[in-house]
């Protein structure tokens, strides 16, 4: 297919203004239908943030990678046990399974500081892009505070409020989790982190929480995300809390420029 | 109590809002809710049952308790008995038959509509099908007028919706001229700010304006933040034509997003006051969406039709001249596939119609949602088909900002082609008198950018194209 001059399209006199946007204008037209070539860009994006939704999340490979980084993590279930059951049933996916339960039980340890959780979420490809780059910056940094963390969960078809379980298990003071967001179509592979201070199963509500998002290429960077979590980290001991309360003060970069 | 028996089984429901919920044809979110039958078999014994039920049940049993809720208090203490009394003695079931009977006209249905509450619409949608849904509402017609006239036979209108994730005028003022070169925008030109805050609403609302005057186009205008925040710009002097809120069907969920009649009531007033639309005074603009209510854990034992339905009557009472509908916005876990989507679409456009709304539909989907581009055509073809009063223009159906596919302003002009539809006849005109459309409904062939805007392209792009 040729991609321009084409016979049968034509082309919008004011592409120009392409340049202020990112969206999808001055696309021209067959007829007055979308062109061969607009259409199949669609696709395509609808078909990754598709597929970064579906792919399944290769735990077993992330638990290796964290291994050999030097950390040790379980895999875990939420109660949706298929990926059908958890976009229709939220509550499942808030809920660890029992066996997840009781493996977590036989692993307490006593005075943890902080607990990380990872996430499939949305988007299997944010974490399987984002999710071990950032920890590696992040668990330094935690070590660095003298922080005694607990076994990375890696939990599969997991919500944002999976992580209080687990908080609760470990009685982690603060809770970290990393999640695959729902995908945009120029965004497929953004994650997410939600910051808890003493998250408890069902007591905590998403007012308690703080949340980073739009971590991918286009958006936030690892080293800005760590920034604000380590901001957030800190102001939540002093103030003994996190959520709504707790104001995010460092600048606001540029983010999304164009 | 309601029962029926079928082939020797009797089914029971333990009351209206209960029978209601079971007989909802599939849905997520229902499921969720833990509201939907347990089985095939029940749910069409649920619509068997509710066939039988008298429309006059509806007056004596509210879903929601009257003291608790003032959905409830609206929709009892303004029905209106004299329009009623025509159908008074009819069943649901019977209620079917008659809206379909031939000789059940456009002026029998307005005359009827406000003698009929949202759960009585609610419950004949759940025993009808698709074509049904359809066939009905396309013999309701709702005009409603602020600078041009919406909701005419023939005419499907378009809200142009040049979202930007940072309301970036630049970036809103590309999404929107393109959209006007696609003919779109009769509907309203509406932005949903990025930032709920008084500052970045009262900038877009004089650009908006700006735009509207300068090229003096039969439209209205609105930017899609809190009423509050609407309120405060009215105060501020900015120029406001449509007040905006999302609404919902119980006092619970509508109070989970910061309103209750009296404020919508306020801000109605405030707009009427400005006295900006030239042609009419419906100056409300609103949106609902199965689920929201359950989303807001305030759906008080509904299933999510009969919910979305109840918002249809906060809406009527101030006359608003749009709302939509946004299907498929809140995800899978309350519409999961293009089905689902598709039928939720139909019948909040029935409900809508038949309660005397100007009612349009956000036809779209999430990304996690089973969903794709050939859902959303067949559920725009049959929105236009039964009379739908106006769709979304999105630039190329993806919205950057809340990262959802909508309908684009090429979807608008396949559909108006296919079935012969046009823009608001104000709007019409102004498009054919500035080169935008011939007089065959048709975008002309540009070799030039038209020339109203030849100068303001000029200004952005410096002469690049």
């Amino acid at each position: 297919m040729s991609k321009k001059n084409s016979p049968k399209a034509s082309h919008d006199p004011w592409r120009g203004l392409t340049h202020f946007t990112n969206a999808r204008i001055g696309l021209g037209r067959a007829g007055m239908s979308q062109t061969t070539q607009a259409h199949l860009d669609f696709q395509l994006a609808h078909a990754m943030a598709r597929d970064a939704v579906h792919h399944p999340l290769d735990f077993k490979l992330l638990q290796e990678n964290l291994k050999m980084m030097g950390h040790q993590s379980l895999i875990l279930n939420s109660q949706a046990e298929n990926q059908s059951m958890y976009l229709q049933r939220p509550d499942l996916g808030r809920l660890l399974s029992t066996s997840s339960k009781d493996e977590l039980k036989r692993n307490i340890q006593t005075a943890i500081d902080a607990t990380v959780v990872v996430a499939d979420g949305l988007s299997s490809k944010a974490i399987e892009q984002h999710a071990e780059n950032f920890l590696k910056l992040l668990l330094p940094e935690l070590k660095f505070k003298n922080y005694q963390v607990s076994p990375i969960s890696l939990v599969k078809h997991g919500r944002v409020a999976v992580g209080d379980g687990i908080a609760e298990n470990y009685k982690a003071r603060l809770c970290i989790l990393l999640i695959g967001e729902r995908p945009g179509l120029s965004s497929p592979d953004s994650m997410g982190i939600y910051f808890t201070f003493q998250a408890k199963l069902g007591q905590t509500t998403d007012a308690d929480r703080n949340c980073i998002s739009n971590i991918h290429k286009n958006g936030l960077s690892y080293q800005q995300a760590l920034k604000k979590l380590l901001y957030l980290i800190g102001e939540s001991e002093k103030l003994q809390l996190s959520g709504v309360q707790l104001k995010d003060e460092t600048t606001e970069n540029e983010l999304i420029k164009k | 109590m309601y029962k029926t028996k079928i082939k020797d089984i009797s089914y029971d429901f333990e009351n209206l809002k209960n029978l209601m919920a079971k007989a909802s044809p599939v849905r997520s979110g229902d499921y969720l809710a833990g509201v939907a039958a347990s089985t095939n078999m029940e749910r069409v014994a649920a619509q068997w049952a509710l066939a039988d039920v008298p429309l006059k049940q509806f007056l004596n049993e509210a879903l929601v308790p009257y003291e608790s809720d003032e959905v409830t208090r609206l929709i009892m203490d303004e029905h209106d008995k004299m329009a009623f009394a025509p159908i008074s003695h009819l069943t649901v079931g019977d209620f079917r038959n008659w809206l379909l009977s031939e000789n059940t006209t456009s002026e029998t249905l307005r005359s009827v509509s406000a003698g009929l509450t949202p759960e009585m619409v609610a419950a004949v949608s759940k025993i009808m099908r698709i074509q049904d849904l359809i066939l009905v509402a396309k013999k309701c017609r709702v005009v409603t007028r602020f600078r041009n006239t919406i909701g005419s036979e023939g005419c499907l209108s378009t809200r142009l919706q040049p979202n930007h994730p940072t309301d970036n005028p630049a970036g809103v003022a590309a999404s929107l001229l393109d959209g006007l070169m696609y003919g779109c925008g009769d509907a309203v030109i509406g932005i949903n700010p990025a930032s709920d805050n008084l500052e970045a609403t009262t900038r877009l609302l004089h650009m908006l304006n700006d735009v509207i005057q300068r090229y003096d186009i039969p439209t209205q205008s609105c930017v899609l933040s809190h009423v509050t925040t609407t309120l405060k710009a009215i105060e501020l002097g900015a120029p406001v034509d449509l007040v905006f809120q999302s609404i919902a069907g119980t006092q619970k969920a509508n109070s989970s997003f910061g309103i209750n009649i009296k404020l919508l009531n306020e801000a109605h007033v405030a707009a009427l006051e400005l006295k900006r639309g030239t042609l009419g005074n419906n100056c409300m603009y609103f949106e609902t969406g199965q689920g929201s209510a359950l989303s807001a854990n305030a759906n008080e034992g509904m299933d999510q039709q009969t919910c979305e339905a109840r918002a249809y009557a906060v809406a009527r009472k101030f006359n608003p001249l749009l709302v939509n509908t946004v299907v498929g916005f809140i995800g899978p876990e309350y519409l999961y596939d293009g089905k689902q989507i598709i039928r939720a679409g139909l019948e909040d456009h029935f409900c809508g119609k038949l309660l005397g709304l100007p009612m349009g539909c956000d036809v779209c989907y999430t990304n996690h949602a089973e969903a794709d581009q050939d859902d959303m055509d067949i559920l725009m073809t049959s929105l236009a088909v039964a009379g739908g009063t106006f769709i979304m223009g999105v630039p190329g159906a993806d919205d950057i900002m809340l990262n959802y596919q909508s309908t684009s302003f090429h979807d608008a002009l396949y559909v108006r082609q296919v079935l012969g539809l046009r823009p608001a006849p104000e709007f019409d005109n102004w498009l054919q008198k500035n080169q935008i459309f011939n007089s065959k409904n048709q975008l002309l062939q540009q070799s030039e950018v038209p020339a109203l805007f030849k100068a303001s392209l000029q200004e952005l792009t410096g002469g690049r194209s």
